[in-house]
């Protein structure tokens, strides 16, 4: 055994191994079964299942793993239920369309096992180190799947932009991250929030802080490093589409959080600073942009940058109350995210491609409850009671308030009354309008499954959402609770 | 009897989730089943009245259960006289609503009830909540069914009109939201507790700075919902396009949300910014007044016109509240009633001939009240109503407000009543048009008359009309509390004033003190500045000896005795 690692970090990474192990037994399978079965979503929801269930005995640890390379601890944990709840309901959503579109399952299904791994990996790591090996593996799965159904042209322009692009920000992130490390001599997050308690403000710091930032907003598509979101949301596959604007943007504010927080506390004047403009104009952009869009994915892909400026509220904040804000808005945002792109990705039929906004046409008449759980999802994204966008919302635009930052929340209102707008839109053409396009949409087990476990939980945590504020909160008070974070909030 | 207000506010959305299992082509069974729903949830209602207790200034029927225990939220209901009157004028005209529109929504009948009755909900819960998220949540869930009533049932210019009604609103709330959570965390700051409990803010002492602010978030959110000019650009919009069932909620409810609000929350919130603002409201209103009667004057169509009087209405209503004074208050209060009451049957009037007819242009009509002798009656009646005739409801609420307004300055009496003379002028003008002359369009001379069940709509309408006009006392007594709380807030000269002795000139402190509209006019001879105005006479009365049998001197003193008397 290398020196540095005991036995007892396996047993911390329990979650992860069950993953990997889960995925290389999908493999295996795969190659046993006929192409094209559908057996092998119900695999890999076990897989999915099998690694919940190996997060159950650490649902209240606080430990470092393999000398401060990761941390298991709630804020982790939380973050883990959200990607498996995401991977799972993007497993539900996929099986058909990888039908409608003849792909095979084997490679996809592991492809997001492997994303998933990568984003447990991110939100655990307290090291620069471990927490770009995660990234990686989240993105390099990531770029596959956004170009997996190969004779599509645009599926293959989405792959080959999100790699370019990727490759650049990830480029920038990690000279951030060597310069940190550079100037601190550790990669380790809290041993480098100790050594720059007191610091000297240091130009080449603020370099660096400017670098890793960059890097972060490029992986959480906020402006002005979204331009590729939206080309690659339109062509990637819908529920690739979906994945990866709830899971990658989660992790990755995740690590951001974990960099920012945990790592440079010291700093925070200065990354508040970037933070505060860049979400005023993420907001603004996103939302302004998504008013004229025709393309339901392109919609959807200006909504999530809106949502991210939404989000980077929580982290200019930086109070507790502020993080654990953007925990909860993070999980009530993949189930309404998630929702939607189900429903599109209901639409995709045969002789329809199904993600205009025009396809979405009399919806109502056809499937009433598939037009019913759109509704639910918009008027959650925009933030309108009695839906769980509302109380992300209320509790995000609190945390401002609450921190000092009343015209950001003023900003941050008025652009979700905007978003309206467009959602709306929606919600005209699936039950205003009644000429209808192309074949009845039709609902299988697995979608009707997604898109009701999405509408309850929207509606839900819309009514009653005690629980998850307790839980959201219990876990953003672990986040950088121990060392000098602590002391010097 | 703890829950008796969540049975009144939940009856109607069981009748909506009812709804939902019903096959959809079974159109009859749909409307049988919304119609006893919602005249269920009136009769539900009606004990509300009378087991209301006028004497107990707190709020009653009080229920409360955590909601969100870790941010301090509540499920908390309560009434006091005012909202106790709303939520009756509410449930009355939803049942109204649902009875009304029996013939006049053929398409997506299922989705229509569903729709009503969930607003119905909504309204209701926004009447009832003590606390301000679960306020906020009740006054976003109207949104959403107003939206698709006027969306899918509206007339041409749906679509728009839909969206402006939902953009307009929404700016306004998420504004009006950031002021409750600037509120919430001041509170904690003071006290130390996380709470949206309305009756705990209403003893806050903010400083001024932050209620000015405040003010500002709240009137936003109020003042479109009423709407206040220059934010009235919906409204003749939404109730033009609406189906005539959304037009009524939206006239003789949802506008009620917005005055309701300043009652509720700005004024006894925020007092000093209440009271610091007075200039600006009162500019507002007073433009309101003259020009939404001025452009109700130019109307060609019979249903925008009625649309502009209720934005003239409105504005006199606030009006009489920012007079910030007892009577100003309460006049405020019964005017809103009566506002709901005469323009919700003016809607459901023009609803009826649109009916029969499809058009809403007055030039399309004339002498109608050969053909529909019926019709022409009660239209004529209501027409009073809404001008203010004594007599009627209307009279009773103008008086209150402009003897308020009076009291307040002179120079926007002045203003206030030219807005009645201007709305008798377009009320008449309309009435002429349609109503008299000759039959000269062939398509109207076979119109059939008001049948039963139309009849049926406006028979409550009609007796509440002449009910308020002849006799206000009940309901002026259900609001003395309210008004006597909010006054104690916003101007609490009047309460001192009402103590001491050299300004009072009637008998019985105690008596006084029950009723806030019998301390004013008892403390009328006093000047704005709180001085007598005729000490000699001041001095005569308190020479009288003090009589007492109860009852009378409580009527002598009050309001209502007032408006009898000028009559």
């Amino acid at each position: 055994m290398p020196p540095g690692i005991s036995l007892s970090d396996f047993y911390y990474i329990l979650p992860e191994i069950v993953l990997t192990a889960g995925a290389l037994v999908l493999l295996v399978v795969d190659a046993r079964l006929p192409r094209g079965s559908r057996a092998l979503t119900w695999v890999t929801m076990a897989v999915l299942l099998a690694t919940a269930v190996s997060l159950v005995p650490f649902r209240n640890t606080d430990v470092e793993v393999s000398q401060g390379l990761l941390a298991v601890d709630q804020f982790a944990l939380f973050f883990k239920v959200v990607f498996l709840v995401a991977a799972a309901m993007t497993v539900l959503m996929s099986e058909r369309y990888l039908q409608v579109e003849g792909a095979s399952f084997g490679e996809y299904y592991f492809l997001i096992l492997c994303s998933t791994l990568g984003m447990m990996i991110m939100a655990g790591s307290i090291d620069l180190i471990s927490a770009f090996v995660g990234l990686e593996t989240m993105a390099v799965s990531f770029y596959i799947l956004a170009g997996f159904i190969k004779p599509n042209q645009r599926s293959n322009e989405a792959a080959v932009k999100y790699f370019l692009l990727g490759a650049f920000s990830l480029g920038i992130l990690l000279y951030g991250m060597s310069i940190l490390y550079g100037v601190s001599g550790t990669t380790n997050l809290r041993t480098m929030a100790t050594v720059f308690v007191g610091h000297e403000r240091n130009p080449l710091l603020v370099l660096a802080v400017i670098l890793v930032v960059a890097g972060m907003e490029f992986k959480i598509a906020a402006v002005p490093f979204h331009m590729w979101a939206p080309d690659v949301y339109e062509g990637a596959p819908t529920p690739v589409t979906a994945f990866l604007s709830v899971g990658s943007k989660a992790a990755s504010f995740a690590m951001l959080l974990r960099i920012f927080v945990e790592g440079l506390p010291s700093m925070d004047a200065d990354w508040r600073l970037l933070f505060e403009m860049l979400a005023i104009v993420t907001m603004t952009v996103g939302n302004v942009a998504a008013l004229t869009q025709s393309n339901l994915k392109r919609m959807l892909a200006y909504s999530s940058i809106a949502h991210a400026g939404y989000l980077l509220i929580g982290v200019v904040a930086g109070t507790p109350r502020g993080i654990s804000a953007m925990l909860i808005y993070l999980l009530i945002y993949s189930f309404m995210q998630l929702g939607a792109f189900a429903v599109i990705v209901m639409m995709r039929r045969k002789d329809v491609v199904g993600d205009e906004l025009k396809d979405l046409s009399g919806l109502y008449h056809r499937q009433p409850f598939a037009a019913f759980a759109m509704l639910v999802f918009m008027l959650s994204l925009g933030g309108i009671p009695p839906t769980a966008g509302f109380m992300g919302k209320l509790w995000l635009f609190g945390a401002a308030i609450d921190a000092g930052y009343v015209w950001l929340a003023v900003i941050g209102v008025l652009n979700s009354a905007v978003s309206l707008y467009y959602y709306l839109r929606i919600v005209v053409f699936m039950y205003l309008k009644k000429e209808t396009i192309g074949s009845e949409p039709t609902l299988s087990p697995a979608l009707t499954l997604t898109l009701g476990v999405a509408v309850a939980a929207t509606l839900v945590l819309g009514v009653y959402p005690g629980l998850l504020f307790d839980l959201a909160e219990a876990s953003a008070r672990t986040l950088g609770a121990s060392g000098v974070t602590a002391a010097i909030r | 009897m703890n829950h008796y207000l969540s049975l009144i506010l939940f009856l109607p959305l069981a009748g909506a989730l009812l709804l939902l299992f019903v096959p959809k082509q079974n159109d009859d069974a749909i409307r049988w089943i919304a119609n006893i729903v919602a005249g269920l949830g009136f009769v539900l209602s009606i004990p509300l009245w009378f087991w209301f207790n006028p004497q107990d200034p707190a709020f009653q029927f009080v229920e409360r259960a955590p909601w969100i225990p870790s941010i301090g939220a509540d499920y908390f209901l309560g009434v006091d006289g005012l909202s106790t009157l709303l939520i009756l004028l509410t449930t009355l005209m939803g049942s109204i609503a649902v009875l009304s529109s029996w013939t006049a929504i053929t398409e997506r009948v299922k989705e229509y009830y569903v729709f009503l009755l969930v607003l119905q909900t909504g309204m209701l819960g926004a009447f009832m909540a003590l606390d301000f998220l679960l306020f906020f949540l009740f006054w976003e869930l109207m949104l959403v069914p107003m939206y698709f009533l006027i969306g899918i049932w509206g007339s041409a210019n749906r679509l728009y009109s839909a969206i402006k009604f939902f953009l307009y609103t929404l700016a306004g709330s998420v504004v009006m939201l950031l002021g409750i959570l600037a509120l919430y965390f001041y509170n904690h700051s003071q006290t130390g507790v996380y709470s949206f409990d309305v009756t705990l803010f209403h003893t806050l002492n903010l400083p001024e700075n932050l209620q000015w602010w405040l003010f500002l978030a709240f009137f936003l959110g109020f003042a479109i919902k009423v709407p206040m000019f220059p934010f009235h650009t919906w409204l003749p919009d939404a109730h033009t396009d609406a189906p005539t069932a959304g037009s009524v909620i939206l006239a003789a409810v949802m506008l009620k949300m917005g005055t309701y609000g300043f009652l509720r929350f700005s004024l006894p919130i925020l007092p000093e910014a209440s009271r610091a603002f007075v200039p600006m409201m009162v500019v507002l209103c007073i433009i309101g007044i003259v020009y939404g009667a001025l452009v109700a004057l130019a109307q060609k169509d019979w249903k925008r016109l009625v649309a502009y009087s209720s934005v003239s209405h409105m504005a006199m209503v606030m009006l009489g509240m920012f007079a910030l004074n007892p009577v100003g208050i309460t006049g405020s209060i019964i005017q809103q009633l009566n506002h709901g009451i005469s323009t919700g049957a003016l809607f459901l009037l023009v609803g009826v001939v649109y009916e029969r007819r499809h058009t809403r242009e007055i030039s399309e009509y004339g002498g109608l009240s050969k053909v529909m002798p019926a019709y022409a009656a009660v239209f004529l009646l209501m027409t009073m109503s809404s001008i203010g005739l004594p007599t009627l409801n209307g009279f009773i609420g103008e008086l209150l407000i402009l003897q308020g307004v009076f009291v307040a300055n002179k120079i926007w009496a002045a203003f206030a009543a030219s807005g009645v003379v201007l709305g008798a002028a377009y009320m008449l003008y309309l009435y002429q048009r349609t109503m008299f002359g000759k039959v000269d369009n062939p398509k109207n001379e076979h119109l059939a008359d008001l049948g039963p069940r139309e009849f049926a709509t406006f028979a409550p309408l009609i007796a509440l009309a002449i009910w308020i006009g002849l006799y206000p006392a009940p309901f002026l007594r259900r609001l003395d509390t309210s008004v006597q709380h909010i006054i104690a807030r916003v101007s609490p000269q009047y309460n001192e004033r009402a103590a001491s002795a050299e300004c009072v000139s009637v008998p019985t402190p105690e008596l006084m003190a029950a009723s806030p509209g019998g301390q004013f006019l008892a403390a009328a001879p006093c000047g704005p500045d709180g001085k007598p105005l005729t000490p000699a006479a001041a001095g005569a009365a308190s020479a009288v000896p003090p009589p007492v049998p109860a009852a009378t001197t409580g009527q002598v003193s009050s309001p209502q005795a007032a408006a009898q008397g000028a009559r």
